[in-house]
């Protein structure tokens, strides 16, 4: 067991009297990429700024490597955060950028020196150290708050959306060098995003939020395939979800029909909520599977077709390499382990219904989207 | 249109500028007169070089101007970085309370002024308070609305997550803003300065309610010199104010121009 370097217990944060944070308990164990997954306003953000000790909390305890620290100013915390615009100091170059934190610890020259270079070619600037700072591109930057953050050896990285304001083939980039550092360096390393996919592909912990509570946590996989809930069923890929009701163990009903699973533990005829993965249903012949319906929309994927199918009224979604058409009429298979069994939570009933799928679904993975959240915050601090 | 527009703007420019043009114009007669033109010669300034209170004149306004634009220049932007943490309702306020010495007549602020100075001077047991203390006192205070207001604009354009970001390195507050936030407004500062230092050296109405006999800054000493015989020196020094005013002025335009499109490349390089 590796010890816990951060250790959130029952934090609660309003802002004007609205809960931001509500009762947050939150465990990191050393060296860890951790990352906090939800949509806009979960608290993410939050968590991370009161880690980093920008923020105290309203209520709860906030201990690092076993000490409690709600009173620690920022500055003498081991940790460093990477803003989501960098935040780096306009009226430095490059080299003295990165230098900044050792030059205020007053670390001898020398030693500053060997450590910055060893830093910008880890990130891979060398040659940049006396450019200006509005020289250079956005993922430039990006690696200046980098080598600014790491080369003080804090202990906890935080990192606040960093990847949010770069195009996708360098955020795809950075994704896998932020990994390799990570893993170089060996340090816990924070992450904030509301990018599910970014949060797959990079973590070994992900903690799920919304509305200032964690949903759930749990390893990519787990997160996936054994969500918790409606919430992190639909905000981590796609999902139909539907109401079904557990007769007993490994047998569940819905949609009419009684359908052997791989779940257990509920209660006789207890209501549950049934997730199936677009990507696990199997196209066949209508004759073929208890289920059937009409397709009513495809779209091409690249990789896959995506196709809406109204099953009695309920829109499905499913993924498959088999060539469908509108209008056409399938059947759909699937297999005792393609389904998953959630207890009813507040948010059953809200998310897994295809027949109001429209743009605003796309939003999730639309970088775009951010732009306007961001606007959105500039204008409130304008105001 | 085209032409009548012109017209009209050279008109504009013409009763704008046109006093200052004789001044100038004059100011190298050869002769005694202020009317009639009868040579280039640059007697009046070496004659103005010559005199003495002039001279001390002079020194006064500049130490006047150095120190009171130097002393609002440091007040007012601890101001502005006090008033940029206050939330809107208050910072409404107190920048109301400021900007209201810039909108009182220089009369009425020059009178009350003297009042109260002469005011305390008596309860403190003195009939001659009038004079350097007062004078300096008097341009701090008319200087400090301008500092807090080219400072404050630069403080709101500032990055909050810089502050933020030094500290996470480990920088103390007092230090952050030497280190960060002082580099990133120093235009704003500078502009104050300069700001202030050219109303200093401009103030005649303020300054002739709360200086002594004791104590005279070049408006003041030209103000003197027209009650007697008007010499053409007058001219002379009345173009040397106007050009160091006028340099002053561009200096600060430049200053502002350049800073613009730093900010403007800033911007660009964000997106």
């Amino acid at each position: 067991m590796k010890n816990k370097i951060i250790d959130l217990h029952n934090i609660t944060v309003a802002f004007d009297g609205e809960k931001v944070l509500d009762g947050i308990d939150l465990s990191i164990e050393d060296g860890q990429f951790v990352t906090l997954l939800g949509p806009s306003g979960c608290g993410k953000t939050t968590t991370l700024r009161i880690i980093g000790g920008f923020i105290s909390p309203d209520s709860g305890d906030v201990f690092f490597d076993g000490k409690r620290i709600n009173d620690l100013p920022a500055y003498k915390r081991q940790v460093s955060t990477i803003f989501q615009r960098y935040a780096l100091f306009p009226h430095l170059n490059v080299y003295d950028n990165i230098a900044f934190g050792l030059r205020v610890q007053k670390v001898p020259k020398n030693e500053i020196a060997e450590r910055v270079a060893e830093v910008i070619k880890m990130v891979n600037l060398s040659g940049f150290e006396k450019r200006k700072i509005d020289s250079l591109s956005g993922g430039q930057q990006q690696r200046v708050a980098i080598a600014r953050a790491i080369v003080t050896r804090p202990k906890v990285l935080l990192l606040d959306e960093p990847l949010a304001a770069l195009d996708l083939k360098l955020r795809k980039d950075m994704q896998v060098e932020l990994k390799n550092i990570q893993r170089q360096l060996g340090i816990t390393f924070i992450f904030v995003t509301h990018d599910q996919e970014e949060a797959l592909s990079m973590s070994d912990v992900v903690v799920v939020m919304d509305g200032g509570k964690i949903q759930q946590i749990g390893t990519p996989e787990d997160i996936y395939n054994e969500p918790v809930n409606a919430f992190v069923a639909d905000f981590i890929g796609e999902s139909n979800i539907v109401d079904g009701i557990m007769i007993e163990d490994n047998l569940v009903k819905f949609a009419g029909q009684k359908i052997r699973c791989v779940d257990k533990g509920f209660g006789k005829n207890e209501p549950v909520d049934v997730v199936i993965r677009p990507e696990d249903i199997d196209v066949v012949s209508p004759n073929e599977s208890p289920l059937s319906g009409l397709v009513t929309a495809v779209t091409f994927k690249g990789v896959h077709f995506e196709a809406i199918v109204d099953v009695d009224n309920f829109k499905w979604m499913i993924q498959t390499t088999d060539m469908i058409k509108e209008g056409q009429e399938i059947g759909l298979l699937l297999n005792p382990d393609d389904m998953h069994v959630m207890r009813k939570s507040e948010y059953s009933g809200m998310f897994g219904d295809y027949s109001s799928f429209s743009d605003e679904m796309d939003y999730i993975s639309d970088p775009d989207y951010v732009e306007d959240e961001e606007s959105e915050e500039v204008a409130e601090a304008e105001e | 249109m085209r032409g009548i527009s012109k017209a009209y703007m050279v008109l504009v420019m013409v009763f704008l500028y046109a006093p200052i043009a004789v001044l100038i114009f004059f100011s190298f007669n050869a002769g005694n007169s202020t009317s009639v033109f009868t040579g280039f010669s640059l007697q009046w300034y070496k004659e103005l070089f010559q005199d003495e209170e002039t001279l001390s004149a002079l020194y006064n306004t500049l130490v006047v101007a150095l120190l009171s634009s130097g002393i609002s220049t440091v007040l007012g932007t601890a101001a502005a970085v006090g008033i940029n943490k206050l939330n809107k309702w208050m910072k409404n306020v107190v920048m109301n309370i400021t900007n209201l010495p810039m909108m009182n007549p220089d009369i009425v602020t020059g009178i009350s002024m003297m009042l109260l100075f002469v005011f305390a001077g008596s309860i403190l047991g003195s009939d001659d308070v009038l004079g350097f203390g007062t004078l300096l006192i008097a341009h701090i205070t008319f200087n400090l609305p301008y500092v807090i207001l080219s400072v404050l604009p630069k403080l709101r354009q500032l990055d909050s997550h810089l502050v933020e970001a030094a500290e996470d390195l480990g920088c103390p507050a007092n230090k952050t803003f030497f280190k960060v936030v002082l580099p990133n407004i120093m235009s704003g500062v500078i502009t104050g300065f300069m700001m202030a230092f050219t109303l200093s050296i401009d103030d005649f109405v303020i300054s002739y309610f709360v200086s002594g006999p004791s104590f005279q800054t070049l408006p003041l000493r030209i103000y003197s010199m027209t009650k007697r015989v008007v010499r053409p020196s007058i001219n002379a020094l009345s173009t040397l104010i106007f050009v160091s005013i006028l340099v002053l002025l561009i200096v600060i335009n430049v200053l502002q121009a350049k800073d613009e499109k730093k900010a403007e490349r800033r911007r660009r390089a964000a997106k």
